[in-house]
């Protein structure tokens, strides 16, 4: 793979990403048109184009252009559907993972998940007797056939079509049949009030970033789709230093770590990527390259895990 | 069937009955009227009052302050609230084969049973549906499951079979009851004036016409057949909310017919335990004879192969392979954590019941009481033993996590209520009996015409 197509394909990736929300910036919001000409701006000249709600391309100055600190909210309605066009996947290279859990606390801070808790798990593996161990991050997978989506009564955990599998704690009735149906343990449960800072406390739910929590439902790894909606990565993938998380598009065939970009398919092919549990049929979006010409022993990774530590 | 004809006759008697019959009867309805709590009765009733009041206690405090009161966390997900749900669809499963069994199949000594296997199944199913309430981390939003409800989701499915079969046991319960209101309201005097208002409200339309048994008769035969369906159809779904998950221990062909065998097994004993508790109360020797706790244990007998039949399939072909991912599971069941609760159940809920009633003097009312007490706790420390050790044995190792999460021992709130919702359950079938004649007075009446007719037809 050529440096040079990693390089490019990357910016695409960004690109399309700052196009999106640039677009959703431009034509949400009524209040503030920003195609209005305020007193105060001039024009500068300079023509951006844009795309509009219905489909044409168009010109506006830049100087009309506003930058937009939060996104629109949007309805539930646009929560469950997802971003259109878009299937996520993420592929977690074993080779890289020393067990460092800088994405585990990079998630928990930024989706306040209660003490003691993780949506992320790395966990230590050993296939068999005289297997090597190695470290594994386990997400939610994210599954084409989602077990959990299938066993929930009322429809609060739903598969939409990017491909994300979100819980909407606004419905869920914490019957956790889809913790017990999930074969991968990745969901956890709000067991008392979540303990959340005032102005987490006080915003508005969303689906999408699972946040504020709620008592007595249940919650788990969302793909931080806030996060895709602005063209950013999630947090795991940005926080992890070795670059262990890569996250993108199927769609554009492509996955960044950040830092590098490949083409998804080729990673796949040239390191025999595969997906935890291929037998159960859940058909997972998260897929694992084997730790294989490891950057560090397995041994390095002990000193952070908590098992270690007791003994 | 010649029930008809016999109902007529009893029409009759009630008109012009001979001097001898009628005074029988009248000594059937001062035997089977029912009667105020004695001091052992009011200190029985004080005493499940209270352990449901602690219930309550436990309740609000987990209300208030959420699932955290339990020992549940994300492993063990479901404890013994969900064992205990399985427990309640389990023995509330009698109704059916006691009421709609046996008489399809014309067995005819099972009449004095039917009210107590029919009030324990609607008792049951009360409670069942209110400690799945009870399990939820947000029952307020109970509507939901109208309002945004799957009918792909298992829960969507046990909804509705439970709500059916509640509202035909119910109808089961309220129909062959609507001759006894006759008899109820005629004798006013020993009732009590505000029972009798409670009657004449429930049953004073029914005139005892010759139609009107026509429509009765009818309509409790066509409850009969779809109850068996629908009784089989709550235990098989109960057991798919398990059954459709991929964990070792769930994940299994086997678990609809396991669960009815022993939900079938379960309700037998409590049918054995609750006659005998109501022989004793009410002094019906007369009414729930020694044959019925011969007859009963050999049902139980038979119930409890069955079920070992089906122990045997669940437990010991997985064993024989010892799958990875099944391996640890039943380990721990068979040598491990376990080990003393898994032999328990097999050897107190199963084999010693078995071994007690195959003798015939293991038969007679006391150690078939004794035998069904075992069969009815075995079959609740079962259902605890199908639901928690598969919670604790994970598809991915269990690591990182806070030393609670790997264990789980119910929390004295959860305890209190599981008692308390089987307190309630005794509470409400107690009352019951307080309430309306537990055995029918009717059809005893018409049984006892019937021999005698036999007889008179001999001589």
């Amino acid at each position: 793979m050529s440096e040079n197509n990693n390089q490019k394909s990357r910016r695409e990736f960004l690109l399309s990403g700052l196009l999106a929300s640039a677009a959703v910036a431009g034509c949400s919001d009524d209040n503030d048109n920003p195609f209005v000409t305020e007193e105060n701006v001039a024009p500068s000249g300079e023509k951006v184009k844009l795309l509009s709600v219905n489909g044409e391309v168009i010109e506006v100055d830049k100087a009309f252009l506003k930058p937009v600190p939060n996104l629109p909210k949007l309805s539930n309605q646009e929560e469950r559907k997802g971003i259109p066009g878009k299937k996520f996947v993420m592929v977690i290279d074993l080779s890289r993972c020393k067990n460092l859990r800088k994405c585990q606390e990079a998630c928990n801070h930024m989706h306040h998940v209660h003490p003691g808790q993780n949506w992320i798990k790395i966990l230590s593996m050993q296939d068999g007797e005289n297997t090597a161990p190695y470290w594994q991050p386990t997400t939610c997978m994210h599954c084409d056939e989602p077990p959990c989506v299938k066993v929930c009564p009322v429809d609060a955990t739903f598969k939409r079509q990017d491909g994300i599998v979100l819980i909407d704690a606004n419905r869920c009735i914490g019957c956790r049949f889809c913790m017990a149906a999930c074969p991968y343990s990745t969901r956890v449960f709000n067991w008392e009030e979540p303990k959340l800072p005032k102005e987490v406390e006080e915003q508005p739910y969303s689906c999408e970033t699972s946040l504020p929590q709620k008592k007595g439902t249940v919650s788990k790894c969302d793909f931080c789709p806030d996060m895709t909606r602005q063209g950013k990565l999630p947090h795991c993938v940005t926080a992890c230093p070795n670059g262990v998380f890569m996250f993108g598009d199927m769609n554009e065939d492509t996955v960044s770590n950040g830092a590098e970009t490949f083409r998804f398919s080729d990673l796949i092919r040239d390191k025999a990527g595969y997906r935890l549990m291929e037998d159960l049929g859940t058909r997972p979006s998260v897929y694992y390259l084997p730790p294989v010409n490891r950057n560090f022993p397995y041994e390095s990774g002990l000193e952070n895990s908590d098992e270690h530590r007791k003994s | 069937m010649n029930t008809e004809n016999l109902k007529i006759s009893t029409v009759e008697n009630l008109i012009t009955t001979p001097p001898k019959s009628k005074a029988k009867s009248d000594e059937i309805i001062r035997d089977l009227l029912p009667q105020k709590f004695g001091r052992q009765g009011m200190i029985w009733v004080a005493v499940l009052t209270a352990i449901c009041c602690v219930g309550a206690f436990a309740y609000y405090r987990q209300l208030k302050h959420g699932l955290v009161v339990t020992n549940m966390r994300d492993y063990v997900s479901w404890g013994i609230y969900i064992s205990n749900f399985v427990f309640f669809v389990a023995i509330s499963l009698v109704g059916s084969l006691i009421t709609a069994i046996f008489r399809l199949s014309n067995v005819k000594w099972s009449t004095p049973l039917t009210r107590i296997a029919e009030i324990i199944a609607v008792s049951a199913i009360v409670f069942a549906s209110l400690i799945i309430i009870v399990d939820m981390g947000r029952p307020e939003r109970l509507l939901n499951l109208f309002l945004h409800g799957r009918i792909q989701s298992p829960i969507l499915w046990d909804v509705i079979v439970i709500g059916t079969y509640f509202f035909i046991s119910v109808l089961l319960l309220y129909f062959p009851l609507l001759p006894d209101f006759k008899i109820l309201i005629r004798f006013k005097e020993k009732t009590g004036k505000k029972l009798n208002r409670l009657y004449r409200f429930q049953g004073s339309f029914w005139k005892g016409t010759k139609e009107q048994f026509k429509i009765s008769d009818k309509s409790i035969n066509i409850l009969c057949i779809t109850i068996i369906p629908v009784a089989f159809c709550i235990h098989t779904v109960t057991s798919w909310l398990f059954a459709t998950t991929y964990r070792p221990g769930w994940d299994s062909t086997n678990f609809g017919a396991y669960f009815i065998s022993g939900a079938f097994l379960v309700g037998a004993g409590g049918v054995v335990v609750a006659m005998y508790m109501f022989r004793r109360a009410y002094r019906l020797e007369k009414y729930i004879t020694d044959m019925h706790f011969e007859k009963m244990g050999r049902m139980v007998v038979l119930l409890a192969f069955l079920y070992l039949y089906f122990n045997i399939n669940e437990y010991l072909i997985p064993a024989f392979k010892m799958k990875k991912m099944e391996a640890h599971h039943l380990t721990e069941l068979f040598a491990g954590e376990y080990a003393p609760l898994f032999w328990f159940t097999i050897f107190i809920g199963m084999i010693l019941p078995v071994i007690i009633l195959l003798f015939k003097k293991g038969r007679k009312p006391k150690p078939a009481f004794i035998a069904g007490v075992m069969v009815v706790v075995g079959a609740w420390f079962k259902r605890y033993l199908i639901v928690t050790p598969t919670l604790l044995n994970p598809l991915l190792p269990m690591q990182n996590v806070p030393e609670n999460f790997k264990h789980y021992f119910p929390s004295w709130e959860e305890w209190a209520i599981a008692m308390g919702s089987l307190s309630g359950a005794l509470l409400l079938i107690t009352l019951f009996a307080r309430i309306y004649p537990i055995i029918p007075i009717h059809e005893t009446i018409e049984e006892q015409n019937k021999t005698d007719e036999k007889i008179s037809l001999v001589e």
